[in-house]
């Protein structure tokens, strides 16, 4: 098995009809993703290389099952296409959309809760389960390979990165998560550990973190409590100054706090295996593995 | 976005706040009309920067007549006022913000930001108004009161109780004071702001609440949505170079090393930050290109590493996924060529169309130095730009 995502998953794509929306949605259904349709209102009707566009979300999703969506619509835009998502029923919600406003997230968020969907991102390269073929992001597949490595992290090529080193030393991937960096995201660090540890297939953890926030500290003391599989971790960010804002905007170094140096510091104490360099995250990986044998 | 104390003064007042009386003044023979129109004895001058600490550094100062007034302002219009926050260099003061003084009968703290926790803006209060908050939050946090606001509703009438009540505001000033803690909340909400921090809010004697200080900064993905607030932005706050970057839609960060950087991704680009400081090197900046950069972008990028004196070498870390490696290629190619460069160049590309972008490098006859992963990279550029 394979967490999130898998060969059950029916993919709409909301804003298909973007340059973005249709690039991606046929390189998902290139790699194998079941997409069943797009979204794009005053488009419905029409078909994008064969995949049929509805006007609204319900609509979709009465005609076609799907249970998962992928967002690429504009960030003025997102938030409310997010929210006709949970709305219309939709169980996984992949927001790509970069630049949303964070009280639109906010209120996105609480929306999605309600509806007792799940969300990814915003702001994120998605979520992919190499060995279901099944890829619900913007990530290059060819990277990835099937394994029993979970891969989670804040950052999107970064993580590509990490998957590529695992890839290369043999380790392939039961699913890889970007979770997004924004200050107010869908599923965070815990969600995922909760569910890797849950997910028989998956025997080891990959966790990225970033500085800023207390994200990566809280994950920390949920490994401790909770995981039993080897977890190796990587924090990005040391040589970041304060007060300055790293792209992300999640990732500053406010008032002392969210350092990379504490982050790691909290991951170590809880048992997890620090990679200090982003060289290392495969090899780091293979000896976790290797002393858990 | 930073809005200057005036401007997030003006914001409050939009939405029912009361301030002090003032006006801007940009040279000492307005800030003396200033201080003659607001007709009180007592007024003050303050420095209009973004910075923090404006007070501790000599930035507010206290005047009873109008040659004080035109004093106040020269000795601070003009020139750099260095703060514990914009230190060493400071900022020049171009405007100042002339005050009626009024009768104080305490300082409170106020402030709004959003807490990722809770995933809510939060209403924190103090009854240390005045003092630097950040030391109170350490020695005392039992006198921060929190109070939650719905990002939807606002702070509802039973909070803004609480926080007076928890405060000890005394029973006259209750209802203003709850009054003017929903305001503040209505306006953070309405102006999409990603920090308001009202340092003191007072009463005064005659029973009035006032923000007598005034800090507003805007979520910059919600400028789009705010054309009156995006128009307010103050670019001789900005460094330069950072504010070209933005327009470009490059994401830069000046730092004091010696190697650029030019990388994909902002996770990537602080991992490549860290990898080069590793193998004993210093990053000369935090540059991301973004997921989708085009070869203008790339040239633009190059250009502003180049303009950092200090940068002795240049390293590029691009993973594409969006972004094809032979685009970036390209760019690097005509970047080097159209900027004569001649600090070493170190280039690690992997992903999409990678053999691609490999083969315009080495058919461009350029001195590019390829490296195979990360390490190789790191160790590469620290030894070229030794």
């Amino acid at each position: 098995m394979s967490i999130l995502v898998g060969s059950e998953t029916r993919v709409i794509t909301q804003g298909i009809t973007g340059e973005y929306g249709r690039l991606h949605t046929l390189a998902c259904r290139e790699y194998g993703t079941n997409i069943v349709a797009g979204v794009t209102p005053g488009r419905g009707g029409q078909d994008v290389e064969g995949i049929p566009v509805y006007d609204t979300m319900v609509d979709a999703r009465e005609k076609t099952g799907a249970n998962c969506t992928m967002i690429f619509v504009p960030a003025a835009f997102a938030a409310d296409a997010v929210e006709e998502a949970a709305e219309a029923g939709i169980e996984l919600i992949v927001c790509i959309t970069e630049g949303i406003a964070a009280l639109d997230e906010a209120r996105m968020k609480r929306v999605v809760t309600a509806a007792g969907a799940r969300m990814i991102g915003p702001n994120c390269p998605g979520v992919i389960s190499p060995g279901a073929k099944c890829k619900v992001g913007i990530m290059p597949g060819f990277i990835h390979a099937p394994g029993k490595i979970g891969v989670v992290s804040r950052s999107g090529t970064l993580t590509y990165e990490a998957v590529w080193q695992l890839t290369e030393l043999g380790l392939g991937q039961t699913t890889c998560l970007g979770i997004g960096g924004d200050p107010v995201i869908g599923t965070t660090h815990i969600d995922a550990m909760q569910m890797f540890q849950e997910d028989d297939e998956t025997e080891a953890i990959l966790m990225i973190g970033e500085i800023g926030g207390t994200a990566e500290e809280e994950a920390s003391q949920f490994v401790k409590d909770h995981v039993t599989k080897p977890v190796v971790g990587f924090i990005a960010g040391r040589t970041a100054p304060p007060g300055k804002r790293m792209g992300h905007a999640g990732a500053i170094i406010a008032g002392g706090k969210g350092t990379a140096v504490e982050k790691m510091e909290a991951m170590r104490a809880a048992g997890i295996a620090v990679a200090e360099s982003p060289a290392d995250l495969g090899s780091t990986m293979v000896e976790a593995l290797a002393a858990r044998a | 976005m930073k809005l200057h104390e005036f401007q997030a003064k003006e914001r409050f007042r939009a939405y029912g706040l009361p301030t002090p009386r003032g006006i801007v003044a940009e040279d000492a023979e307005a800030a003396r009309a200033a201080y003659t129109e607001l007709g009180g004895d007592l007024a003050v001058v303050k420095a209009q920067i973004h910075a923090g600490g404006r007070g501790k550094a000599g930035g507010v100062k206290l005047v009873r007549s109008a040659d004080e007034a035109i004093e106040a302002a020269e000795g601070m219009l003009g020139k750099p006022l260095i703060t514990k926050q914009n230190a060493p260099d400071g900022t020049i003061v171009r405007k100042v913000l002339v005050e009626e003084g009024l009768p104080i009968a305490k300082e409170y703290y106020a402030a709004v930001t959003l807490d990722r926790r809770l995933e809510v803006p939060v209403l924190m209060v103090s009854s240390e108004g005045g003092m630097d908050i950040e030391e109170v939050a350490e020695k005392t946090p039992e006198l921060i009161l929190r109070e939650p606001i719905d990002p939807v509703q606002g702070l509802p009438d039973y909070r803004a109780r609480r926080a007076c009540f928890g405060l000890g505001v005394p029973k006259a000033q209750q209802r203003a004071f709850g009054a003017v803690l929903k305001g503040l909340a209505k306006a953070f909400l309405e102006d999409d702001a990603s920090l308001l921090e009202v340092n003191p809010l007072v009463t005064t004697t005659d029973d009035r609440v006032v923000c007598l200080d005034g800090k507003l900064s805007i979520d910059d993905s919600a400028l789009g949505r705010h054309k009156d607030l995006a128009a307010m932005r103050d670019e001789g706050e900005e460094d330069p170079t950072e504010v070209r970057a933005r327009k470009a839609g490059l994401s830069y960060v000046n730092l004091d090393g010696n190697i650029g950087c030019l990388v994909n991704g902002a996770g990537l680009a602080m991992a490549t930050m860290d990898i080069i400081k590793l193998h004993g090197g210093e990053p000369a900046n935090f540059l991301d290109v973004g997921g989708s950069a085009s070869t203008e972008q790339v040239t633009t990028a190059f250009k502003i590493i180049l303009e950092d004196p200090a940068v002795k070498g240049i390293l590029v870390n691009i993973f594409g996924g969006i972004m094809r490696c032979d685009v970036v290629a390209q760019g690097v190619v005509d970047a080097t060529k159209a900027l004569g460069l001649e600090a070493p160049l170190v280039v690690r590309l992997h992903g999409t169309n990678m053999e691609e972008g490999r083969k315009i490098l080495e058919n461009s006859g350029l001195k590019i130095i390829p490296a195979d992963n990360m390490k190789d990279a790191a160790q590469k550029i620290v030894e070229a730009a030794q």
